[in-house]
């Protein structure tokens, strides 16, 4: 390992008019491996949008503004879009600071189980909010574990603790939900961290705290702020926890355009609070493209440039503490709830029993239309890994390109937001109108499923993928350009096998979305496919015992392979294929 | 690298395996039936061979979500059907279906047979295939252990001593939730009802967005063992806890309230899809969901009641499921010209 700083970049002018000259350059040749990641946008995201909101906003040719825009003059939807953007706010806020803890430990530290803590904090980013929902109110319902206890050792007549329901529970779903997201960004960005600088401030006589304020953060800034507007875009697109864990007292742009659109059927008015969302995320997409223009101006989004730090043995205070915090928040908090729920599949009417679980193997009805969950937990696997083969195939181009300085990879890196904060309901309806006819009558095809996982899954890929490529030291190539390679060689021989680890994350990271999807699976029409997730809501929509006992067991099954594919991807990875 | 590949081909594989039938018939093999439907569909396996032996079809079925959203999903297919035919529209979603005429007029034989009171459209584009009630479930349990007396009309439920009892489904999101508002719609009027729910806010109703959640969630008579004994939920719930339950109980542990005016009734209709190139298929399939074979398997399959009278009933349902003698209804006319504004009036006095 050789260490190797940023001393070799040319500080001149005429240095830097190079640069800027060889930027332009491979923007150009880099243009192919836009193609694919940009036609795959503008079929399945800006086709069938446009195609529903053109639709929607003028139905007879002609554009009508009008019965849409009367949305805008009622006063309840400017308080939805402040509520959107308060909860989004306060759960951003909550989730960063308790990530932040889990990112430096496992960024910066070696410790026995860290693989599997790290694969656990990510259980509940995949879970369906309808099982997450069973979950927090089998842990802190009126009649959830915390309450009878409390009640039955303080003697209390009334269950004390009352979060469910609140907007308290909102944030409580989402730090649940996205605290993973810190941890994995920005521990990775972490881990890629020059130690250099840090080491030098620290002999300079800078106190811990503040070598952390002035060196480390900055250093972050870029994974940092890109997690946080992650975070936060989930957070403003959040369905499933305000509808379950907020109930419905609160409404967001995207409970309100469900409600617009599939209950009311008032497509106009579904449109535009579709436009107002767009319009908010496409303000958080320039943000971040101004974040990461102004960091790469001071020279500070390759923080990776130098010798990657060998993580170190847990030792110290602040290393304990930030163990101990993140082993509260990933037992109390994220597995809490899902324990309540293991423990509520196991209990029968007579006790502890697998009835449940039997039950998952009969087919009480004879029905035709039962799919063996074990069918569904195979459809989901299946769909799953396909996603993310596209999503590496589209990944792999986009973070390649986004990796190189220049403006058009900043745009492209803001433009991934966009899905994400695009309502379901209005891309899955679009879906509808824009492959019904041949030659894309697709709308109805099985595949269709994993692309649009893929679409979700897509911006996280990049963003785990474009660290690593930006990993690569420009002399490794350059010596193998030198040595006669051409630059397919050069990818295949210096690029893949530096950033297999991170191709191993980003595809385990598709792999997981795909199967704990649960929003655009419902909107597509589809065939007999189910995945575990919609056999789950649909056992869910039933009365009875063993129906109930099902969702719960499958719910069960669902976090088990959720995790144990995480583990066992993850454990793939070469121990450290850096250079 | 080349591990992951070969897992991800391997995954890839395997999602191919069970891959969906052609939807292209060749000369002689079986052509294709795509019925379109909503999320809780099933038919007994024997019942749906016979179909398709009979008819010599393969039957694709698209589920596509709840009532509503299945209507919103086959307008917006327009001039190109995403199936050939369409079933589990209701009454309270019908309006809406027909006049973006969605549907193919079609008499099957077996319509004669059929109560008018169940024929909610005269140009049989929609035509009736089953029932199903809408009522308060309670918690025997609860109700024997604190001595309270059953509710027995909706003013019953404003009563002090249910306060905090009730748990009610969200009507812009959920149909039970909508069918039990137009229950109060039809009993206090257009110009009563938002009285009414005032009067059950303050009474300490528990409005949540999805049946799941009211059912399993709140309701105290389910596994689920939520805080309150009073759900909005349907008429064949009781035996679904006796059939899905094992041991099986020697009593449902949940029962109806089924007296006049308390319970909405749903009625699902099956439809024709404008435009299909299979109509001779797709009127087999209309017969064949008014046919015996069908209106016999729905109770067990779907727990719906079959319009086709004198159709016979599995013990269980003839045991513990309750049919209310005079169910609350509204015409769908009606209901389609004001859905809209009755539930938002109502979402601003219950939920705001």
């Amino acid at each position: 390992m050789t260490l190797a700083g940023p001393r070799g970049e040319g500080r001149s002018a005429r240095g830097e008019r190079d640069r800027v000259f060889r930027s332009s350059l491979l923007a150009l040749r880099s243009s192919p491996l836009l193609l694919t990641p940009l036609l795959f946008l503008a079929v399945f995201y800006a086709w069938p949008l446009g195609a529903i909101l053109a639709r929607s906003l003028a139905p007879e040719g002609g554009l009508d503004l009008g019965p849409g825009l009367a949305v805008l003059g009622r006063a309840s939807t400017w308080s939805v879009i402040g509520f959107t953007l308060w909860q989004a706010a306060l759960s951003t806020i909550a989730t960063v600071l308790v990530g932040l803890p889990g990112a430096y430990l496992i960024g910066r530290y070696d410790f026995p189980g860290k693989r599997w803590l790290r694969a656990l904090s990510g259980v509940p980013f995949v879970l369906p909010t309808l099982v997450v929902g069973a979950g927090f109110s089998a842990l802190l319902g009126d009649r959830g574990v915390v309450n009878q206890a409390l009640m039955s050792w303080f003697g209390l007549e009334a269950p004390p603790v009352q979060v469910l329901g609140s907007l308290s529970a909102i944030v409580l779903g989402h730090v649940f939900y996205n605290t993973t997201l810190i941890i994995r960004l920005v521990g990775d960005a972490w881990a890629r961290l020059d130690p250099r600088p840090l080491a030098a401030a620290r002999t300079l006589g800078a106190s811990p705290i503040r070598a952390f304020v002035e060196v480390t953060l900055p250093l972050l800034a870029p994974s940092l702020s890109m997690a946080t507007l992650l975070v936060f875009t989930f957070d403003v697109a959040s369905f499933g926890v305000i509808l379950i864990l907020g109930g419905p007292r609160f409404a967001t742009l995207e409970t309100e355009i469900y409600r617009q659109a599939m209950n009311l059927f008032n497509l106009p008015s579904a449109a535009v609070l579709t436009l107002i969302q767009l319009v908010l995320t496409l303000g958080l997409a320039l943000a971040y493209n101004g974040l990461a223009s102004a960091a790469a101006r001071r020279g500070l989004n390759t923080g990776a440039t130098g010798a990657r730090p060998r993580p170190r043995p847990v030792r110290g205070p602040m290393a304990w503490a930030a163990l101990g915090f993140t082993l509260i928040v990933v037992i109390g908090l994220m597995g809490a709830p899902l324990l309540a729920l293991v423990g509520r599949s196991l209990i029968g009417s007579e006790g502890l029993s697998l009835a449940a679980y039997a039950e998952l193997f009969v087919n009480r009805r004879a029905s035709a239309f039962y799919v063996a969950p074990f069918q569904a937990l195979l459809n989901s696997l299946g769909i799953a890994g396909v996603t993310a083969l596209i999503a590496l195939a589209l990944g792999l181009p986009a973070a390649y390109v986004i990796s190189r300085p220049g403006r058009a990879a900043r745009m492209l890196d803001a433009a991934l937001l966009l899905p994400l904060g695009t309502s379901a309901v209005s891309l899955g309806l679009g879906y509808l109108l824009a492959f019904s006819r041949a030659p894309v009558a697709w709308r109805s095809e099985p595949w269709l499923l994993p692309v649009a996982h893929a679409l979700i899954a897509f911006p996280f890929t990049v963003r785990s993928l474009v660290p690593a490529w930006q990993g690569v030291r420009a002399r490794l190539r350059q010596a193998a350009a030198v040595l006669g390679a051409n630059p397919w060689a050069v990818v295949r021989e210096i690029d893949l096998p530096l950033i297999s680890r991170a191709v191993i994350v980003a595809g385990a990271f598709a792999f997981a979305i795909s199967l704990g999807e649960f929003g655009a699976t419902a909107l597509l029409t589809r065939p007999e496919f189910p995945t575990l997730p919609v056999a789950i809501f649909n056992y869910l929509g039933q009365p009875g015992a063993l129906n109930y006992g099902q969702a719960l067991a499958m719910s069960t099954i669902l976090m088990l392979v959720c995790a144990l594919a995480i583990v066992v991807i993850e454990g793939l990875e070469p121990e450290d294929a850096d250079v | 690298m080349k591990r992951t590949l070969l897992i991800g081909l391997t995954l890839a594989l395997a999602a191919c395996a069970p891959a969906a039938p052609a939807a292209t018939p060749t000369a002689d093999g079986p052509r294709t039936l795509r019925v379109m439907t909503h999320d809780s569909f099933a038919l007994s396996e024997d019942v749906l061979a016979a179909f398709e032996a009979e008819h010599n079809v393969t039957v694709s079925v698209l589920q596509s979500g709840d009532a509503g959203s299945l209507v919103n999903k086959a307008i917006l297919s327009g001039e190109t059907p995403l199936a050939d035919v369409l079933y589990g529209v209701d009454n309270a979603f019908l309006s809406r279906a027909l006049q973006n005429e969605i549907f193919e007029a079609y008499t099957p034989i077996a319509l004669t047979g059929v109560p008018g009171e169940f024929q909610l459209d005269p140009n049989h584009r929609a035509i009736p295939v089953d029932y199903g009630d809408v009522c308060l479930n309670y918690d025997k349990a609860f109700f024997v252990e604190r001595g309270l007396s059953l509710p027995q009309t909706l003013d019953d439920l404003l009563k002090p001593e249910l306060s905090g009892l009730l748990v009610v489904e969200n009507p812009a999101t959920s149909s039970p939730g909508l069918a039990f508002l137009l229950a109060t719609i039809a009993q206090y009027g257009e110009d009563g009802y938002l009285d009414y729910w005032a009067g059950l806010r303050a009474n300490d109703v528990k409005i949540v967005d999805d049946w799941s959640t009211a059912y399993y969630t709140e309701f105290s008579g389910s596994s689920g063992q939520g805080p309150r004994p009073l759900v909005v939920s349907y008429a064949s719930s009781p035996p679904a806890e006796v059939i899905f339950a094992d041991p099986r109980p020697a009593d449902a542990p949940t029962a109806s309230v089924v007296e006049p005016g308390t319970c909405f009734r749903q009625i699902e209709f099956v439809g024709i899809l404008t435009g299909t190139p299979n109509r001779d298929l797709a009127e087999a399939w209309v017969d064949f969901m008014l046919g015996p074979q069908v209106q016999q398997d729905l109770a067990l399959q779907m727990f719906v009641f079959p319009v086709v009278p004198d159709t016979p009933l599995p013990a269980d349902f003839e045991r513990y499921a309750q049919i209310p003698a005079e169910p609350a209804t509204l015409p769908p006319d009606q209901i389609a010209a004001n859905r809209e504004g009755w539930i938002e009036a109502w979402t601003d006095v219950v939920l705001r």
